[in-house]
């Protein structure tokens, strides 16, 4: 859910893989970035809805993951997934650090890029300059 | 009471305006600088400029000692999540949550919200006694005769209601054969069997009949009276 960026780009890895991927986004025009060769579904769709969800057949997928740029709309459909569709694996984006660590306490698989990135860069930072090749 | 609003727009507004008239204190949590002026202007200090949904407004809010928490902005998704960190959080007692896809209302209690209440479908419950929804249902045509067997529920609202079989001014060639009650016994009606409300009515009429047999069976009492 969600075709940005990193809703591109992880599509279009597990696509090349061979995985059967259906990717859903609210922009007809967001699907612009997929390569030409992309196998996949593309769905234009609310995925906050649960008729959109139904309807993409949520009830058979192994896995659901929400990017979009949407902190809270990652949140609530990642949760619909998880409690009413049953999906075995879902992967839930949450910008806001204090957000992701209440929705893992809360059973969520989470991912924060502000968290992970800021301590990417620190780590960086911290290498010797030149030490790293 | 100490209860926090999320949202204020018009519905957010007018709640913390009735609310801070009943002797409550109130807060409003708003993104929009604008909004956040005009209810200042409007109903005083009790105005917060911020997202409803960051754990650091909440907190500065004084989200651990409030009695309830309303969300009511535009967004399903908003509001959801506002009221999760409340409840989470915060561990606020009560939280509400103003929903605008009426399908999301199982959605929000099944993940925690204590109160649900969507606009679409406080609307759609005033006005679905008017809604064409007790249709006539044709259960078999009468090859050559031009006759039909149709079955209906009555309405509570329906003239009908509280009248005998024999009072009824059905359609011409219409005949009501069979009334099915709600607990699902039928009975075979004459003339003195009196109508009640959720009835399920099985009648054969001509074909073009069957508009007048429909109206027979959903005016509303009042109207009836009047003519």
């Amino acid at each position: 859910m969600g075709c940005g960026r990193v809703g591109t780009e992880l599509a279009t890895l597990l696509d090349r893989e061979g995985q059967e991927v259906t990717i859903l986004d609210i922009d007809p025009d967001a699907f612009d970035q997929l390569p030409t060769d992309f196998k996949g579904k593309r769905v234009v769709g609310n995925g906050i809805d649960q008729d959109v969800l139904r309807r993409i057949g949520l009830e058979e997928v192994d896995a659901f993951v929400a990017v979009t740029p949407g902190d809270n709309r990652n949140v609530m459909a990642s949760q619909i997934a998880k409690h009413i569709f049953g999906v075995p694996k879902v992967v839930c984006r949450i910008f806001d650090p204090i957000r992701e660590e209440l929705y893992h306490n809360l059973g969520l698989e989470t991912i924060s890029p502000t968290r992970e990135v800021a301590q990417l860069l620190k780590k960086a930072l911290e290498r010797e300059p030149g030490g790293e090749d | 009471m100490y209860i926090i609003i999320v949202g204020g727009g018009k519905v957010g507004y007018y709640l913390a305006k009735q609310l801070v008239e009943d002797g409550n204190e109130v807060l409003v949590i708003e993104k929009d600088a604008a909004k956040c002026q005009e209810i200042a202007d409007e109903l005083g200090d009790i105005v917060l400029r911020g997202d409803g949904c960051e754990g650091i407004t909440l907190e500065s809010a004084g989200t651990g000692r409030a009695d309830l928490f309303i969300a009511v902005t535009g967004d399903d998704e908003d509001n959801l999540v506002a009221c999760q960190v409340a409840k989470n959080k915060f561990s606020v007692r009560r939280t509400v949550a103003l929903i605008n896809n009426p399908k999301n209302e199982a959605v929000f209690k099944s993940l925690g919200i204590d109160t649900a209440i969507s606009s679409t479908a406080l609307i759609l419950a005033n006005i679905e006694q008017e809604l064409p929804s007790h249709p006539l249902i044709p259960l078999l045509t009468i090859k050559g005769g031009g006759l039909e067997i149709v079955e209906a529920k009555v309405p509570s609202y329906s003239a009908m209601v509280g009248k005998r079989v024999g009072e009824l001014l059905l359609p011409q060639q219409c005949l009501i054969t069979v009334i099915i009650d709600e607990e699902g016994v039928p009975r075979i009606p004459n003339s003195d069997t009196v109508v009640r409300a959720g009835d399920e009515v099985v009648a054969v009429c001509r074909c073009e009949s069957e508009d007048a047999l429909r109206a027979v069976l959903t005016t509303p009492a009042e109207e009836t009276n009047e003519r």
